[in-house]
């Protein structure tokens, strides 16, 4: 395998501001995963009022923040890095925003009288409901191939905002157990191409190592199963059991 | 109802009784009957205290913060009514209270002593009406459950500015930018009434740079990033905002020379407006030692006489489940309660002091009082020990996702052991020792694992009743 040749490049966005449900559990699997398979890993960061390498990562993670961190990055995301983040979706690069990071991908998140502008790289837009919070377990059940069967993320969910699809959107899901975008419309996160937000917030991989390596090989331009399966994921999968189970399935 | 308190107290007692038999929670459900029957029981029964009572809050350290105050307490002889079960929400408070609770509007103590859970704070405090308030810490915790730090922080302002908390005496932990703001507002208040601050003043201590997980990064009064001189644990520390000028208050209770000694115990140099004493703890790791300054503070705002606080700290064993240590067929084992990723860290770090490597039984429960979310898992820095485990022993309802967390940390899988069922994890994790080593096993359970592994060794013969 020519796998020395490969490396993964990740950049992490704000990763002291946006990593409120423990986000570096994601870059930590991604990390471990490609060093288990010779596959070189980089990790780039890049905080407030820094310019953005479009250019310069393979992957892009945007986590989740204080309502305060939050409000912070989203107006620092659309002076500094909006065209970027762009330039990045449109050669193919993988964008994964999680939990608070999903609702600055879309257009706008409304909290009260406020509107908080995103960077609009998915078609959906997030309004803070009077409403309580929609926290607990949750499976989802996505296809991200066509022609391969469907499979299972699992894993919390704890937002106040609830989002909705555009006319354009896709979501990356079906909600299986759980409370998903909005808690009423059955669909969960969103999805164009290798853009991908999500609820399933904090350490996701950790859960769904099958999920991690899908973003590794989008990352890579290469199909998941071209990167070999590693040897010994008993414990990941036992994870991933645990988590189906609290979700109750 | 128009039912005498007295007899609803005795229906209370009664009921709770048939509730324990039944299997309810032993240590709220009288209160929460009472409470049902009558709304305003702990205003009412508070007010029998002579002496008024005193409340402490934090993320981390409430129960052996209580411990060690209600140690320093026993050395003036006052007597005191003291949640000391830990149950610290209005129905563990109201229990405490009706067990006290004597006829003729009587009650079996001068002072009452509560810890309550940061989100209860203010619905306590105004039915109390509490002389002094402690508040040691805030850290990210069970996120699920409380919400975000900030709202916490915020309701807690609220409640000390102008809400039922307004009144109370504040002592407040100055290396914690978020409790030490709260008393900003206060900062006019004549000397009696100002808060007490109490702090770590040895700057050896400090940490290379701050955790990834801090909290506490931007000022409460303008926003601008706090700049930090010295990191002591999780955002605790020395620090200032270079926009508003706005720094860590000079604290008037302080320890310094601070040493720690592994996993049995820590020394320090107390310093108090009336003088300065040396002090060991029998309890570890810098975590107690702010746990310990904490209660000497609050009873220095009582005007506790130093003697009596040294002994009283001195004299304070580990609280149930935290750094307890219990006898195992040949083995010590020590358990060392873990609940979220700021007093993980503390753990770890402190485990990491010892020499060798470790045998560990990891127990990850995600029951509610847990916290649902097991997310924390990987803010905690259980790299700090990869190296050094000999076997991990995992167990809990999320046993798999705290060996998944230890195999990405750098402990090899082989050195892994996954058992869900705690009775069964616990036996094989006792067994499996290195020949002649007598080496102790370390448990570390979050809340309600710590529960249940108690019950398991008092059915094991090895550790007394948590509720004797």
């Amino acid at each position: 395998m020519p796998s020395q040749a490969r490396k993964l490049r990740v950049c992490a966005l704000y990763p002291d501001l946006m990593n409120i449900y423990a986000d570096r559990g994601n870059l930590i699997v991604l990390e471990r995963r490609c060093a288990w398979r010779g596959i070189g890993f980089q990790l780039n960061v890049c905080g407030m009022g820094e310019q953005l390498d479009s250019d310069g990562s393979d992957l892009f993670y945007l986590g989740g923040g204080q309502d305060r961190d939050q409000l912070l990055c989203a107006a620092d995301l659309v002076s500094f890095k909006r065209a970027a983040l762009h330039r990045a979706a449109d050669r193919g690069a993988v964008v994964l925003g999680v939990c608070g990071g999903y609702q600055l991908l879309g257009h706008s998140y409304v909290v009260g009288e406020q509107e908080i502008t995103g960077v609009g790289l998915v078609d959906v837009h997030t309004v803070r409901a009077a409403a309580p919070r929609l926290i607990g377990n949750i499976a989802i059940e996505v296809q991200l191939e066509q022609q391969s069967p469907p499979r299972v993320l699992a894993g919390f969910e704890n937002h106040g905002g609830r989002t909705h699809l555009g006319a354009h959107a896709e979501p990356l899901g079906r909600v299986l157990k759980g409370h998903g975008n909005d808690g009423t419309s059955g669909y969960e996160g969103v999805r164009r191409a290798n853009v991908i937000g999500t609820y399933l917030h904090g350490p996701l991989l950790p859960k769904n190592a099958w999920f991690a390596d899908w973003l590794i090989a989008a990352a890579l331009g290469v199909q998941p199963r071209d990167l070999g399966e590693l040897p010994d994921d008993e414990l990941e999968s036992q994870a991933h059991a645990s988590a189906l189970r609290a979700a109750g399935m | 109802m128009g039912a005498s308190l007295e007899l609803k107290l005795t229906l209370a007692r009664w009921l709770g009784r048939l509730s324990r038999v039944r299997g309810g929670g032993a240590t709220t459900a009288p209160g929460k009957l009472l409470m049902r029957l009558q709304p305003r029981a702990i205003e009412e029964l508070g007010a029998r205290l002579s002496r008024g009572s005193v409340l402490i809050s934090a993320t981390n350290g409430k129960t052996t913060t209580a411990a060690m105050f209600a140690g320093i307490l026993a050395e003036t002889g006052v007597s005191v009514v003291h949640n000391q079960a830990g149950a610290n929400m209005a129905g563990g408070i109201a229990s405490t209270l009706l067990a006290a609770a004597r006829p003729k509007d009587a009650i079996a103590g001068e002072i009452g002593l509560f810890e309550v859970d940061e989100f209860w704070l203010e619905r306590i405090a105004a039915e109390l009406h509490p002389r002094a308030i402690l508040l040691n810490n805030l850290f990210r915790d069970q996120l699920d459950r409380y919400g975000e730090l900030e709202t916490i922080a915020d309701r807690w302002a609220l409640s000390v500015q102008s809400g039922p908390a307004r009144d109370a005496r504040l002592v407040l932990n100055a290396d914690d930018p978020l409790i030490a703001d709260l008393g900003r507002a206060r900062a006019d208040a004549s000397s009696a009434d100002a808060p007490l601050y109490f702090g770590v003043e040895d700057p050896s201590l400090a940490q290379a740079g701050m955790a990834h997980a801090a909290d506490a990064k931007h000022c409460r009064n303008c926003g601008a990033p706090y700049v930090f001189e010295h990191v002591f644990l999780g955002h605790l520390g020395h620090y200032y905002c270079p926009n508003c000028g706005q720094r860590r208050p000079t604290p008037l209770v302080s320890a310094s020379e601070v040493t720690l000694e592994g996993v049995r115990s820590a020394r320090f140099m107390l310093r108090t407006p009336s003088g300065e004493r040396p002090v060991s703890l029998a309890l570890p790791g810098l975590y107690n030692v702010y746990n310990a300054l904490a209660a000497a503070a609050l009873a220095t705002a009582l005007e506790i006489p130093l003697a009596d606080i040294v002994a009283g700290l001195q004299g304070t064993e580990a609280a149930f489940g935290r750094a307890e240590t219990v006898t195992l067929a040949d083995r010590p084992m020590q358990i060392l309660l873990i609940k979220n990723p700021a007093g993980a860290n503390e753990v770890l770090r402190t485990l990491a002091l010892e020499a060798g490597e470790h045998d560990l039984l990891g127990v990850l429960n995600d029951n509610t009082a847990d916290g649902r979310d097991v997310s924390w898992i990987w803010d905690a820095d259980f790299e700090l020990l990869a190296d050094r485990v000999r076997r991990v022993t995992c167990s809990g309802t999320r046993a798999a996702d705290l060996a998944v967390r230890l195999k990405y940390a750098g402990v090899e899988s082989s050195r892994i052991h996954v058992d869900m069922n705690l009775k069964k994890a616990l036996s094989s994790a006792a067994a499996d020792i290195a020949p002649g080593s007598g080496a102790p096993l370390y448990a570390l359970p979050t809340y309600t694992a710590m529960l249940s592994l108690r019950e398991l060794l008092v059915a094991r013969g090895e550790a007394r009743s948590a509720w004797s």
